[in-house]
């Protein structure tokens, strides 16, 4: 084991043990999509600390292990904004840091609709050898996956990312439909994508008692992402596409574990991803801040 | 490019800066007057409930459990806003005020559905119609005026003042 992934490891296990003194209080019942977003923002000045992992098959080279920490902050109940670190090791190969990500997400309108609009703006500072494939767009496919990590990190990338997030709930349902349009800032073209979901709770009434197996606590679904190539080649030519179930499980104590196994649809796609995420809100972290800032009490 | 990549940059650090002042802002600015004057701003909305969101009758009101069910989404969702015993926050107002215990149920699980978002109360439709009239019961068990105390029951939880008919 390297020594890049056991401090990668270090590092997670420290954030999380150090998570376990925070004051137990569930918060929001979270989305279950690891790819697609419904239009349901973070609590004002709350943060939300995650931690997901993908593990990909590569066929003619060698499997993979992504990993990515997500910060997600509620600026106020309209503004999301959120960073990520990145990184992945490439069996056989090596562990490396792939870089940073910067997501806001923007509630337009001030009421619930049958369609609700949210916008999404990213930017990411990374490098050739990132394989969180957090996103299905233009014309990636696996076989973008085989450049060796010495090589592929050596490439910067600096892309904006725009989503247009169109979700409903009915009936207990959520459907959300997410559209990409990213920009490699040199001299690339356009690159299109599409996150499609669909999720609901196990059941839509609570239990008078507090409890942690309660099906309300558990929200299955399923997801499904891929590429529409760019402004040159529009379609699903030369494209990726993936469908996959989720299952979040929201524990009374703040908790939330998601795992979602993902099925590549075609010979582009990885055959199989198997992802799983961790994460913990931590409520009130803007008075926190605050308070370290000076702010009155 | 290099010029851009400068440029997204700088726009980083200005909106990392607007970030850390608005955290601070939101807790710096605000006196007292502006709170009061904030959540009465906040029951207002209970008065913009359309006719026939505040019609809507409470389907779970003779359901023995939903206070109960209620009073544990409050703990998970609520209480961090609008205090352990729903007297009001540094972030949301009281539940026990005569404005919102003299609404209708269907105002109230329209304001839980809508949010107050520009307020800083954010939408509920997360919670499925039947969690959010769960909480409609509970918050309407609250009564009008300060939590009493009530034998068996958690400090934090301790509820009812003058309870309230569910409407």
């Amino acid at each position: 084991m390297s020594t890049v992934y056991r401090l990668v490891w270090l590092g997670i296990l420290f954030v999380f043990s150090t998570l376990l003194f925070f004051p137990a209080r569930a918060s929001a019942q979270e989305s279950p999509y690891i790819v697609a977003y419904d239009h349901y923002l973070e609590e004002p000045g709350n943060l939300e600390i995650e931690y997901f992992s993908t593990f990909g098959t590569q066929r003619s080279g060698n499997d993979f292990h992504a990993f990515w920490a997500e910060f997600e902050y509620g600026a106020t109940a309209w503004w999301t904004t959120e960073f990520y670190l990145a990184g992945q090791s490439t069996f056989n190969d090596s562990t490396v840091f792939t870089g940073f990500r910067w997501e806001n997400r923007i509630r337009p309108l001030k009421r619930e609709h049958f369609v609700n609009p949210v916008l999404y703006v990213e930017y990411e500072n990374k490098n050739g050898a990132d394989k969180i494939l957090k996103e299905g767009e233009g014309h990636d496919v696996e076989a973008d996956f085989l450049t060796p990590n010495a090589v592929a990190r050596k490439e910067h990338i600096h892309e904006m990312e725009l989503k247009l997030i169109l979700s409903s709930t009915f009936k207990g349902w959520n459907f959300t439909e997410n559209t990409l349009a990213a920009k490699n800032l040199s001299n690339s073209p356009w690159e299109f994508g599409y996150a499609l979901g669909a999720s609901r709770p196990l059941a839509l009434k609570a239990s008078a008692k507090r409890c942690t197996f309660c099906p309300q606590n558990f929200v299955g679904g399923v997801e499904m992402y891929g590429g529409l190539g760019d402004r040159h080649h529009f379609g699903l030519h030369d494209t990726s596409h993936y469908v996959a179930p989720v299952l979040d499980w929201n524990m009374p104590s703040g908790w939330t574990l998601r795992i979602s196994p993902g099925f590549g649809l075609n010979d582009n796609s990885h055959r199989f991803l198997l992802r799983w995420g961790v994460s913990r809100e931590i409520s009130r972290f803007g008075q926190m801040v605050s308070k370290l800032l000076g702010g009155r009490r | 490019m290099k010029r851009n990549v400068a440029r997204l940059h700088l726009m980083v650090v200005l909106v990392g800066v607007s970030l850390v002042s608005s955290i601070n802002g939101q807790q710096n600015n605000k006196t007292n007057d502006e709170q009061g004057a904030k959540r009465s701003s906040v029951y207002d909305e209970l008065a913009k409930a359309p006719d026939k969101a505040r019609t809507k009758r409470n389907p779970l009101e003779k359901d023995l459990e939903a206070v109960a069910a209620g009073r544990n989404l409050f703990e998970q969702h609520c209480a961090e806003c609008h205090g352990d015993a729903a007297q009001g926050g540094k972030k949301g107002p009281s539940l026990r005020a005569a404005e919102v215990q003299n609404a209708e149920a269907g105002a109230i699980f329209w304001v839980l559905t809508n949010g107050v978002v520009r307020k800083g109360m954010p939408v509920w439709s997360k919670l499925p119609e039947p969690q959010r009239w769960q909480l409609v019961s509970f918050i309407k068990s609250l009564g009008v005026g300060p939590a009493k105390e009530e034998p068996g029951l958690p400090a934090r939880l301790q509820s009812t003042g003058s309870p309230s008919r569910l409407r």
